[in-house]
């Protein structure tokens, strides 16, 4: 209970930090997803620190403007916002710019560009806003980690609608019209840029233009939620819905519900889990923690569950398919084994054979934990009668043990007709392809060899 | 030296005649490459290529690894930068005539995990037609379809393209070229990994395509088919050794110039116009 | 150190002259350390930069940042005030930022999901959560004066002595470690593959490479601050490969800009408290970047443009003193030409001019130019004339003209029509070896001296 007793306290204001969170979140991620696509995560990153010189020489211009008296200090504030997107757009394609020529004409490998290029551009911003930070009032504090919690404070005349809902609404709708008109260009440029040049849509004009496009929505989310934020909605809701789906439009979908879930789940746990953790560890006097912070976390969380669950590509229903498929080739040994046994009992009176058949079973038990796990399947099935090292093929266990068989042997048979290999040699290949004949194969593999009766090793092939 | 003048007069015919000739046949070659050198970091690797294609055929680039077979094709299609010479696409640079060459690259060259299905990729050979910021509308789709249907691959139409056998991929990719339905194909080897069923499909397509007039001019690897798949040749080391019919220039004389070892002292120079300060 | 003895001193001069001659005890300190610091960077980022990784540098310290905050926590809950203690925060980064590392290799090995937005990932994840982290932290009693912020932006002023020494300690252990293993490295950036044939184990030697780059990054942090630190390992080795192919001069070239932008900017930020230290050490190092990408012996820009210049002239030059001599050639008939009857004949300009096709504008200067020289003279009819320089110039380009043209007709197969062109351009960059070479490999096709041409001359029908 204590775990949810903070959101008792829940106000119109928290309802409203979600919703510029999932705002901005959502607004990052469409561009997001073609940067991933297009291998250029890291660029995002890399402007989202560049994009502060732009700030900070919008800080400049605007400041200039109103002691110049072309302004009004009341038009000030948005006349520094728009030059703030501006500044931030055109310091973005820059610094993209600039990579590029690194690569182009000093050689210079493009992670180390990339690299270069932006911890100077950072480094320089970082500088004059130190420098001049006592005339115009700006903190870099407060553009890295952004003040989401006091966003909605700020509200547009009397409609008490926070400005930041405004800014980063309108983002989303530029973000979101973008990607709808330019879908299939987008989608060709960062698919196959040669192609797209010859289609007419210019890969280099595509390239610049989304540099430009990510860097205005780093900046207009900047401010109302801070760098981290925007740095981790980037990339991890497209990455995230990347490892769930197989279709551009349906990932694009996802990873914008990601990106509102992860500003859900950020901003609840971001009231809840801080207490309960400094509480449990000691820590009195804890009562919440940096909502962009814990939302960045959230859609960090959302990737591992992706990347572990997912339906297709998880890690746990890849090791899941493996572990069915490796137990359905052992069950298919032990049947397989039975089988032959049986076949040489019918066609000789061998008693070394029983021996050979109980030394068999009893070295199945004693194997690897996969064989016996197999062979208790198979007698959970009635494939299989008896317990321990004395079991039976039942009818029906025969009946499937045939066709395993008759796909081992046919194989054989095959690989016989068509290539020239020792004899050993065919029994290996059979050994893992028989898990794999399907009916329609098997047919037609008995068509190309004339319904043959016997095996290379002139055994007969079940029917 | 005496007889000079004489030869001289010629020397000064010739030219005239020449650009006359070419100027004639230009509307029907589909491209003609005049004397083009490609250089990667001032390293030569192409030297003064010049070669006019006919029209209407089936045309192999032959040559050893690194003999600057794709180059040349980058470079005729503006794809990397050329250090000289021209190259004309049915007469016109290629600017004004990229609607009608249609390009198929390696298939290495992109990304196979990009989330978009077969259909999408051949869709996208039909983007100019289509027009900016158009969406892809259904008669589209249909005639990616037909493209998909004509490469033997319709029932894969809606698969992602990461779970396409290499000789399927490579099938798309030829789909994709034929939707875009070029008077001239380039294709950079287009028999490259593929399946012996995918390769006869692939050889089938191209003769369907040199049947109705188009001209493909493709990378090859294989010298033991180029006879049987194509008309024509050009055999390529750095420099064009030959070009003409497959019968006339697929000689092993011809061949043992392109393979016998790179000419030792070109590559040499090459080596040296890099770094040209060493004298 | 500066802030307590802003008050004692009375002007800005006073100020800066006790940085640069390092009165303080404390700046000498943190100047040592610090250098020492960018030496070994640059050592251990000469390495990362030649294996396309120094960009894991940046994730590295990013992905610190939860381990200082949990260190901080964990240190201050088992024993109160201990948490500001440099070890033991660092002890903290060191963990998470080696965990940081080993979930995008976990992300790359295991999701389809590419090295650049593996990074991303993790860069944005480890941050946002280090960011909620550190919220709690301030919220904590001793947390709002633990000075954890120094790491995001870093301030060098504010180390002590004891964290100079530890960063002192480690980098010269570093620097001597990666010149122990210098032999190894090479090959690991040179060929992996080689390197494991030759029975290196890889493996180790990469996680050693790793292991360093964190460690140096970590000790960076309190300095140059988590969002610049990479700088320190990526601008020095990436400037350096401007001036060196070798390896060697490589590193010791990265080591002495990391150490030279390093101290510049502890002595920068002495002098001006204003200015951060880690954005000067980062902007002194761009500095110096800018300055090797430019003058750059081995790849810079400048070296490039004037040796290709410079190739364009002597191409210009010794293609006009061709064309005179052979404008000249046919006077002579069948005579021999020599440096002295070369120079008595008059070259008529527009006779040079029809010789060859010119580039426009580049015949009127190449003229000039080779009066300016003196290889050419204007007589007193207004017409040129070689002089004996420019006769035996032209003499011995013509030579090397022919003697190539030769050797690829009857060497190399080539269409006669192609010959010219051919020769054109290689016959520059023929050295005397080589024209050895070819005389003695065409002794028996040549006549004594400058062979006569073996294609019609192009222009010479004016005469």
């Amino acid at each position: 209970m204590s775990l949810f007793a903070p959101l008792q306290t829940w106000t119109s204001l928290d309802t409203w930090i979600i919703l510029i969170g999932a705002l901005a979140a959502m607004a990052c991620a469409l561009p997001g997803c073609f940067l991933l696509l297009r291998r250029q995560s890291l660029m995002g990153d890399a402007i989202s620190h560049t994009s502060l010189l732009g700030i900070v020489a919008a800080f400049f211009v605007s400041h200039w403007l109103v002691e110049a008296n072309v302004i009004s200090p009341a038009t000030e504030l948005s006349v520094r916002h728009v030059a703030m997107c501006l500044g931030a757009a055109i310091v973005g394609v820059l610094s993209a710019w600039m990579t590029e020529s690194l690569q182009k004409f000093g050689n210079v490998e493009s992670s180390a560009a990339l690299g270069v290029v932006f911890t100077s551009l950072f480094a320089l911003g970082l500088l004059l806003i130190r420098a001049v930070a006592d005339d115009v009032h700006i903190d870099p504090d407060c553009v890295l980690y952004g003040a989401i919690e006091m966003a909605p404070l700020e509200t547009v005349g009397a409609s008490g609608i926070p400005r930041a809902v405004f800014v980063t609404g309108v983002v989303l709708v530029i973000n979101l019209l973008l990607t709808v008109m330019l879908f299939k260009e987008l989608r060709l440029s960062a698919f196959d840029p040669a192609l797209a040049t010859t289609q007419g849509i210019p890969a280099h004009v595509m390239h610049y233009g989304l540099m430009g496009v990510t860097a205005m929505t780093l900046v207009a989310a900047f401010e109302s939620v801070g760098s981290i934020l925007v740095i981790a909605m980037l990339i991890i809701p497209p990455a995230t819905a990347y490892l769930l789906t197989d279709r551009l439009p349906r990932m694009i979908g996802l990873s914008l519900l990601i990106a509102a879930l992860s500003s859900v789940l950020g901003h609840v746990s971001a009231l809840t889990l801080p207490t309960m953790i400094a509480e449990s560890v000691g820590i009195p006097d804890v009562h919440d923690a940096s909502t962009a912070g814990m939302m960045a976390a959230a859609a960090g969380f959302l990737f591992v569950s992706a990347m572990l669950l997912g339906p297709k590509y998880g890690l746990v229903s890849r090791v899941w398919h493996r572990l069915l498929l490796r137990l359905r080739i052992a069950s298919e040994d032990v049947l397989g084994g039975l089988y032959r046994f049986e076949e040489s009992a019918a066609a000789s009176a061998d008693v070394s054979l029983a021996t050979e058949r109980a030394a068999w079973l009893r070295s199945l038990t004693t194997q690897s934990w996969l064989t016996r796990l197999a062979t208790w399947v198979l007698l959970r099935r009635r494939w299989l009668i008896g317990s321990g090292s004395d079991v039976q093929l039942t009818d029906a266990g025969r009946e499937a043990a045939r066709t395993l068989v008759r796909s081992h042997r046919l194989w054989e048979s095959f690989l016989a007709k068509h290539f020239v290999l020792g004899t050993g040699r065919f029994h290996e290949s059979a050994e893992q392809v028989e898990h794999f004949l399907d009916p329609a194969l098997l047919a037609e593999l008995d068509q190309d060899l004339d319904r043959p009766g016997v095996d290379p090793h002139g055994r007969a092939i079940p029917n | 030296m005496n007889e000079s003048p004489v030869v001289d007069q010629e020397a000064m015919q010739e030219p005239p005649t020449r650009m006359v000739a070419i100027d004639a046949v230009e509307s029907a070659s589909p491209i003609l490459i005049e004397d083009v050198t490609v250089a990667y970091h001032r390293r030569p690797v192409l030297w003064n290529i010049d070669y006019q294609a006919p029209s209407g055929k089936l045309i192999a680039i032959v040559g050893p690894n690194g003999s600057g077979k794709t180059t040349l094709i980058k470079a005729a299609l503006d794809l990397v930068p050329r250090a000289a010479g021209q190259v004309l696409f049915f007469g016109e640079p290629y600017g004004q005539q990229r609607h009608r060459v249609g390009y198929v690259p390696q298939r290495t060259s992109v990304d196979w995990d990009f989330p978009v299905s077969a259909l999408d990729v051949v869709a996208m050979g039909m983007y100019r037609k289509i027009g900016w910021l158009r969406p892809v509308s259904r008669k589209y789709r249909e005639a990616a379809k037909q493209a998909l249907d004509r490469v033997g691959m319709v029932d894969f139409a809606n698969r992602q393209i990461n779970q396409l056998s290499g000789g399927q991929q490579q099938r798309v990719f030829l789909a994709r070229a034929l939707a875009q339905n070029a008077n001239l194909y380039f294709m950079d080897e287009p028999f490259a990994g593929v399946d012996a069923a995918t390769e006869r499909a692939i050889v089938d397509i191209l003769r369907q395509l040199r049947e109705s007039g188009k001209t493909v001019i493709a990378v090859h690897h294989d010298l033991q088919t180029v006879h049987e798949y194509f008309d024509e040749v050009v055999l390529l080391n750095m420099r064009l050794i030959a070009a003409g019919p497959t019968a006339d220039v697929f000689t092993p004389d011809n061949l043992r110039k392109t393979y016998g070892g790179k000419l030792a002292l070109l590559d040499q120079l090459g080596e040296k116009m890099a770094q040209p300060r060493s004298r | 150190m500066c802030d307590s003895s802003l008050l004692a001193v009375d002007s800005l001069w006073e100020l800066f002259a006790r940085a640069i001659s390092l009165r303080d005890y404390n700046t000498r300190v943190v100047l040592g350390g610090t250098t020492m610091l960018g030496i070994s960077g640059g050592l251990v980022g000469t390495f990362l930069v030649l294996r396309k990784r120094a960009l894991a540098a940046d994730v590295v310290s990013h992905a610190a940042l939860p381990g200082i905050a949990v260190a901080f926590l964990l240190a201050e809950r088992l024993a109160p005030g201990s948490g500001r203690s440099t070890s033991v925060l660092l002890f903290g980064a060191f963990a998470s930022g080696l965990l940081g590392m080993a979930m995008t290799l976990a992300i790359r090995r295991w999701t389809r999901i590419k090295e650049d937005a593996a990074l991303a990932i993790v860069l944005g994840l480890f941050f946002g959560l280090g960011m909620a982290l550190f919220t709690v932290v301030q919220r904590t009693k001793t947390g709002n004066a633990a000075g954890l912020s120094n790491f995001i932006f870093g301030k060098a002023a504010s180390m002590v002595a004891s964290d100079v020494w530890l960063i002192g300690v480690v980098s010269v252990v570093i620097a001597m470690l990666c010149c122990g293993v210098f032999k190894e490295f090479s090959l690991l950036c040179f060929d992996e593959e080689f390197a494991a044939a030759r029975g290196y184990r890889t493996m180790l030697l990469d996680w050693l490479l790793t292991l360093m780059a964190v460690t140096v990054t970590l000790i960076g942090l309190q300095s140059v601050g988590l969002l610049l630190v990479v700088a320190l390992l990526l601008i020095p080795p990436t400037a350096a490969r401007f001036w060196t192919n070798d390896l060697k001069v490589m590193s010791w070239l990265a080591a002495a800009i990391g150490g030279v932008s390093c101290a510049g900017g502890v002595v920068l930020s002495a002098a001006f408290p204003k200015l951060a230290a880690g954005a000067v050490i980062v902007l002194s190092g761009a500095g110096l970047f800018v300055v090797s990408l430019v003058f750059g012996k081995e790849r810079g820009l400048w070296p490039k443009w004037s040796l290709q210049h410079q190739f364009e002239q002597r191409i210009g030059r010794s293609d006009l003193l061709r064309a005179c001599y052979e404008l000249l050639e046919p006077i002579h008939g069948s005579r021999e030409t020599t440096q002295e009857s070369l120079t008595k004949y008059e070259i008529d300009d527009l006779e040079l001019l029809a010789m060859r096709q010119w580039p426009s504008g580049r015949f009127q200067k190449l003229v000039s130019s080779a009066v300016r020289e003196r290889l050419l003279e204007t007589n007193s009819t207004g017409g040129y004339q070689l002089t004996l320089r420019g006769a035996a110039e032209a003499r011995d380009a013509v030579r090397r003209h022919r003697l190539w043209e030769i050797y690829l007709l009857t060497q190399t197969d080539l269409d006669p029509r192609l010959v010219d062109r051919g020769a054109d351009g290689i016959e520059h960059v023929l050295d005397p070896q080589q024209l050895a070479d070819l005389e003695r490999q065409l002794d028996s096709h040549l006549p004594q001296g400058i062979p006569p041409s073996p294609h019609p001359i192009a222009g010479a029908a004016i005469n």
